[in-house]
């Protein structure tokens, strides 16, 4: 039986955590994701959960830690932002190379300098080529569902790599919203037992984890973690099914909103998708052809079912909540734009720039870049990049 | 307590024989490498209890699991350079976990292994927090003076005046300008349940040394002189003697530390050494022996002496 209630996003992932019942978690503070550790901290002195709780001393000893605990044996979890998530990088690739099935919630926020705490998706784009499964969340209802289906992609025979979840900073993770939650007992069942394949508490036949290894053998390596990647595409859409048969709420690898006849098209993820939505909304009552696509998984990338479903449009604007300096335009134009060379058709792409370290954006400014847009298809003319509401 | 604690090293080598090498032969480590010396000692002490092994970047670990093959008949994990002390953290706490919730009902020791640069520099803030945390660890430094495995640079655990490949002795400077860093007695300051100060030449003290602190329940921290022929630029076949003198000369006193307090020095020599001694020895102090930097063997001698001195004292207030 679900019920209903008020959550932050913060709340309704550590309210994920608190029912997934983790082993191990290892928890370091850094706005704006504290806040999950701090309310999970009150399950474990309260003995809602079994979890060992880690306090360490800085971030990279957080995913060293995690990394210690999912080899041996059990289900481990954490969350963290930004300069943590930057603090942590190096082992990123070490928790996707040595296979640990780790789930950590990314609260986006920007990176340094200048210091700012509030949101972009900078961190989790740094980090969007060391083997992590990404999911990136609207609201507090994804960040809370996309946490319990993590456990299960995560932990997938076929799969075996880290997941991180990525949650708008203070936007979602800070602000309270209506949301949906099943019983314990339900989440639960869904993520069932973890089931370590290897583990470094089974002494009776010792392994060594974490070998040095010369060119004759790296690249096998990593073509496994490759491997496991693409095998993650099938498991997500299953566990996304099975977890809306079961509660139902659907989940695929993006959404399509109002996209079938679509000829304006703005592809944007996280939080800033329900500005687009509604605006988009209005410009559909206007008999205006427009919709938007919002990636839920961005690694591994749904290029192909992305580049079916966009290759009808006319012109498309990507929205980038992070920088990729010296390159042409922002990580999701550059995953859109190659995701179309897989097709015949070809749309044209813009790329926006927006809402760096929280920088409003409302819906007025979606609506200027559509006059943009509507404007190109007459002129034939159009800025392929630039920034949305940036002083000059 | 402490009569359980003493070891007939005689019968543990062979009884340890006899079953296996947990730290096999094999590896790539130089010959006359001081570390796996260490290391089958700490077996020995180690035996038979289970043991779980978190191993930091550097020599050992690089000559030792070389793909597909592996020295190590124990679980064992490498993940980075830094963070020895965090990812054997992870494990330990793993082990509470499922002990706690019954699903696991062996008694393992964990313990942890970093060179002197992953322990004293880049680890030590993971180190700390292990202490701090109290994780019911060993962790276990060889301490060769510099980072050797990148090719001998200065660490803060190299001693004053040695030549290294980032503080090189040249005409203006006498290799490394700085004391090191006492870890042993700062990581004692975190008032662990033991930590110690030990060589490997003599395995007795550093085996007895391991042994209690895997009895603990709770951090221990062990500090095991292993020279590297290579960095030290010594004959292999001196590996031992070097350890020796250097403990004979006071320059690395053995000592404990037992529940955070009780200060012991295991080992006051007959005769002290002259720091020299040591020093001759060894290629990387040969530029302190020419004319130009003439005095600072006396300036290290007395640094010694009064390092020595001040650790008789802690022994004697603090016993
Ligand atoms: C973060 C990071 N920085 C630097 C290195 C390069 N590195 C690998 S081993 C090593 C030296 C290790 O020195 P030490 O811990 O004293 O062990 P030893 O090689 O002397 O046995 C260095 C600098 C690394 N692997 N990771
Ligand atoms: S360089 Fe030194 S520490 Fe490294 S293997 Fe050789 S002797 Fe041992
Ligand atoms: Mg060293």
């Amino acid at each position: 039986m679900q019920k209903f209630d008020a959550f932050t996003g913060n709340l309704a992932v550590a309210t994920a955590m608190k029912q997934i019942n983790p082993d191990v978690c290892a928890a370091y503070p850094i706005t704006p994701s504290t806040e999950i550790m701090m309310i999970f901290a009150d399950f474990v002195s309260n003995g809602e959960v079994n979890t060992e709780l880690v306090t360490v001393e800085s971030e990279h000893s957080a995913m060293s830690a995690c990394i210690g605990a999912s080899l041996a044996g059990g289900r481990v979890m954490t969350a963290t932002s930004s300069a943590g998530l930057a603090y942590m990088w190096e082992l990123l690739s070490v928790a996707s190379g040595l296979r640990c099935p780790i789930v950590m919630t990314c609260v986006n926020r920007a990176l340094s300098a200048p210091l700012n705490i509030h949101c972009d998706h900078s961190d989790a784009m740094g980090a969007r080529d060391t083997g992590w499964i990404q999911i990136f969340s609207e609201n507090a209802q994804e960040a809370y569902d996309n946490v319990i289906q993590a456990i299960r992609i995560a932990e997938h025979k076929d799969v075996k790599l880290p997941v991180m979840v990525c949650v708008d900073g203070f936007i979602i993770s800070h602000s309270y919203e209506k949301m949906q939650y099943m019983e314990d007992k339900e989440v639960r069942d869904f993520v069932g037992e973890f089931k370590p394949y290897k583990s470094l508490l089974n002494v009776e036949k010792p392994e060594t984890f974490g070998a040095m290894v010369l060119p004759n053998y790296y690249m096998e390596f990593k073509r496994q973690v490759r491997e496991g990647m693409e095998r993650a595409r099938q498991v997500i859409l299953e566990v996304g099914e099975e977890f809306s048969q079961r509660f139902g709420r659907y989940y695929s690898n993006f959404e399509n909103y109002m996209l079938d006849d679509a000829d304006f098209v703005f592809v944007v993820m996280n939080s800033a998708a329900g500005t687009v939505k509604h605006v988009v909304k209005n410009l559909r009552e206007k008999g205006i052809k427009a919709g938007v696509l919002k990636p839920r998984v961005f690694r591994p990338f749904p290029f192909k079912e992305i580049a079916d479903t966009l290759k009808n449009s006319k012109i498309i604007c990507v929205l980038d909540r992070a920088e990729t300096f010296g390159a042409e335009g922002g990580p999701l134009y550059l995953e859109i734009k190659s995701a179309l060379q897989t097709i015949e058709s070809n749309p044209t792409v813009i790329n926006r720039i927006f809402g760096l370290g929280q920088r409003d954006f409302l819906p007025y400014h979606v609506e200027n870049v559509f006059k943009e847009m509507r404007n190109y298809l007459d002129s034939g003319n159009i800025k392929m990049f630039d920034y949305v509401n940036l002083r000059d | 307590m402490e009569g359980k604690l003493v070891l007939n090293f005689k019968e543990l080598a062979e009884r340890y024989e006899k079953e296996k090498e947990m730290f096999t032969r094999g590896h790539r480590l130089c010959a006359g490498c001081g570390a796996p010396i260490a290391l089958r000692h700490m077996f020995m002490a180690a035996y038979p209890d289970n043991v779980v092994v978190s191993n930091a970047t550097g020599c050992v670990e690089v000559s030792t699991t070389l793909y597909p093959y592996t020295s190590w008949r124990v679980p064992y994990i490498h993940t980075a350079f830094e963070n020895a002390a965090a990812t054997i953290s992870g494990v330990e706490a793993m082990y509470k976990s499922l002990k706690r919730q019954g699903k696991i009902n062996k008694d393992i020791k964990f313990i942890a292994v970093g060179g002197d640069g992953g322990t004293y520099d880049i680890g030590f803030q993971a180190l700390s927090g292990a202490m701090e945390r109290r994780h019911n660890i060993l962790f276990v430094c060889y301490n060769n003076e510099a980072y050797m495995n990148t090719g001998i640079q200065r660490s803060s655990a190299t001693p004053f005046g040695a030549s290294t490949t980032t503080a090189p002795a040249g005409k203006k400077v006498p290799g490394k300008l700085q004391h090191r860093k006492d870890l042993t007695a700062i990581i004692a300051e975190h008032k662990p349940d033991y930590v110690a100060q030990a060589s490997i030449n003599n395995p007795r003290d550093f085996m007895t040394k391991v042994r209690k602190a895997l009895d603990k329940n709770g951090p221990s921290f062990i500090n095991v002189l292993a020279p590297c022929p290579r960095g030290w630029q010594h004959p292999s076949e001196l590996t031992v003697e070097m350890a020796q003198i250097a403990v004979d000369a006071c320059i690395w006193p053995l000592y404990e530390v037992d529940e955070g307090y009780h200060w012991k020095v295991n080992y006051i020599p007959k005769e002290k050494r002259p720091v020299k001694d040591w020093l001759e020895k060894q290629g990387r102090f040969k530029h302190l022996f020419s004319p130009k930097y003439e005095g600072l063997i006396e300036e290290i001698q007395k640094y010694v002496d009064r390092e020595w001195e001040i650790l008789l004292k802690k022994a004697e207030v603090f016993a």
